[in-house]
């Protein structure tokens, strides 16, 4: 292909990224920078100062606290089930691992939406716990109801990277440290937990990116009062109308996300598990 | 040991099912609780379909989703060849940015394309308000880089020395294009184009920013819905997508497992 007709052919795209992608990174960190004063735009770092106001913290400190639990809950919850699946006895029952797929492909706001059912006030488990003569509890909008929806909707993303790459561990391995006397426990941390690291590090990646970003969940499960860095953007810029410090704290959020994305690649390095699958 | 495994397994697996499933059995509930059975009845079905809101929601959905994937397809197809064939320095800074939809966060993406799309309005000369075209645009914007994503692998395995074989034998670069680099790259056009697709369906966020006070696609149908309580329609729409998803991915499966038997090499993933 002449060199010249291969720059032809890419310049729509050049065109597009940058009016689709790079602008709209470069508006909001304008916007973070700004702040209106009678009409007039002023350079200033006072958005970056309000976002450190006790009452932003606060929200910072919970979204950071829950997503940090969620990944930790989910990695402990789903290793397993990603060990038992890469197995032996299980390895060609393709269609159990499936069976632990099939949620991610369902609607997002209807998972979340389901547990509202049995959460609520007069939800499934009040319910059944009325019937048999206990006190009723409040389940929903609290922290624990939106940690609960985060791992429901996030184990999945946990438990396929770490079963691929489990399933791609060559057994003769394991069978020469047998043979060398290494016991089931030494195989395991020694060998196999080692090897499963990159599966283990797209798994955190995939589940606290979201856990983090997520509004959705916190605002259905947790309500008013339990905030999340997602819920503070999408009040600043939809309800409050305060596009300044919403970018700010977008800033913010993207930062959190280059760094977290950083570290990960920067430990997955040489196993290349892609982001997408 | 094998017993613990199993039961393992069935509980998480009860974990996972059992609201999706509960959701769908009181779709069928004759009351609006979603607590007591007090009898089977189809009205909540019957409702969907006069519901107006929803009707027009689901077209918007696929249609969006249709017309956002299909343009991504070309569009980043066409990016994905020119990408490849540019020196290292510009082929890395090109790459970074097609990166960056799938790595942000999708609501500073769902706000930072409302913040864009205000701007441009304030300085064109005539009046324009979010709707349609702004939702397909930014469907688009994350879509593209999917589908480049999926092909610029593609490219890189592909031997070049065929396709300069057919322009030695004489063949124009369109029809070397067509003949040769085509066929290669075009499992990594189909799973960028059903990845975007899936993902342009099942989008929130982003639509949730751009889409304006005019349209709504079925995701901020459900939204709004749920915030305000128990809607027994929200049960039939799940029951209605879990069994159109379970089918589409059982179509999937089985595709890839034909393919797999006819040739070791179709690798989707």
């Amino acid at each position: 292909m002449p060199n010249a007709y291969r720059r032809f052919i890419t310049l729509p795209y050049l065109a597009w990224a940058g009016v689709f992608i790079v602008l709209p990174i470069l508006l909001i960190v304008y916007y973070s920078l700004t702040v209106e004063a009678d009409g007039h735009l002023l350079l200033s770092l006072e958005n970056y100062k309000r976002a450190f106001d006790p009452v932003y913290l606060t929200i910072f400190r919970r979204s950071a606290s829950l997503s940090l639990s969620c990944t930790a809950i989910c990695l402990l919850l789903g290793y397993p089930i990603a060990y038992i699946l890469a197995s032996r006895e299980y390895a060609h029952k393709s269609f159990l691992l499936f069976l632990f797929l099939i949620p991610m492909w369902m609607n997002f706001l209807l998972r979340t939406y389901s547990w509202i059912s049995i959460l609520e006030r007069n939800g499934l488990i009040n319910t059944a716990l009325r019937a048999i003569g206990l006190p009723t509890a409040d389940l929903l909008f609290n922290n624990a109801a939106v940690l609960l929806g985060m791992v429901y909707n996030f184990l999945p993303f946990m438990i396929l990277p770490i079963c691929s790459v489990l399933k791609k561990r060559e057994q003769s391995l394991i069978e020469a440290a047998q043979d060398l006397g290494a016991n089931s426990r030494q195989v395991f941390t020694k060998l196999i937990f080692p090897l499963s690291v990159p599966g283990v590090v797209s798994g955190i990646t995939m589940v606290f990116m979201p856990a983090t970003s997520t509004f959705i969940i916190s605002d259905l499960l947790g309500g008013a009062q339990n905030m999340l860095i997602g819920n503070l953007i999408e009040q600043q810029f939809l309800r409050v109308n305060d596009w300044h410090f919403g970018s700010a704290v977008s800033v913010i959020l993207m930062l959190v996300f280059l760094a977290s994305f950083g570290i990960f690649s920067a430990i997955d390095k040489d196993e290349g598990v892609g982001l997408l699958y | 040991m094998k017993l613990l495994k199993k039961v393992y397994l069935s509980a998480i697996l009860v974990f996972m099912y059992a609201p999706i499933l509960l959701l769908m059995v009181f779709s069928f509930n004759e009351s609006k609780s979603r607590a007591h059975w007090t009898g089977f009845t189809l009205k909540w079905y019957a409702e969907l379909l006069r519901d107006q809101s929803i009707l027009s929601a689901l077209s918007n959905t696929f249609t969006i989703a249709l017309f956002s994937t299909l343009i991504a397809v070309v569009l980043g197809t066409a990016a994905a060849i020119g990408i490849n064939a540019m020196k290292p320095i510009s082929k890395k800074a090109l790459n970074t940015i097609t990166n960056i939809p799938v790595i942000n966060p999708d609501i500073v993406m769902g706000v930072s394309l409302m913040i864009l799309y205000v701007f441009i309005f304030r300085v064109l000369p005539f009046g324009l308000e979010m709707g349609y075209a702004t939702l397909l645009l930014a469907h688009l914007s994350f879509n593209t880089s999917y589908v480049v994503l999926s092909v610029l692998p593609k490219l890189r395995q592909m031997d070049r020395e065929i396709y300069e074989a057919a322009l030695d034998l004489g063949a124009t670069p369109l029809q070397g294009f067509i003949k040769v680099v085509f066929p290669e790259i075009l499992p990594g056009i189909i799973t960028g184009a059903l990845l975007a697709f899936t993902i342009s369906i099942d989008d929130f966020v982003v639509s949730y920013f751009t889409a304006g006070s005019s349209v709504e696609t079925l995701s901020m149908v459900i939204y709004s819905m749920s915030r305000r309580g128990i809607n027994p329609k929200i049960n039939a729409v799940s029951t209605l997508m879990f069994i159109l998803v379970m089918t589409l991915l059982f179509i999937v499966n089985r595709r890839e497992q034909i393919n797999q038997k006819n040739s070791k090499k179709g690798n989707l993933k």
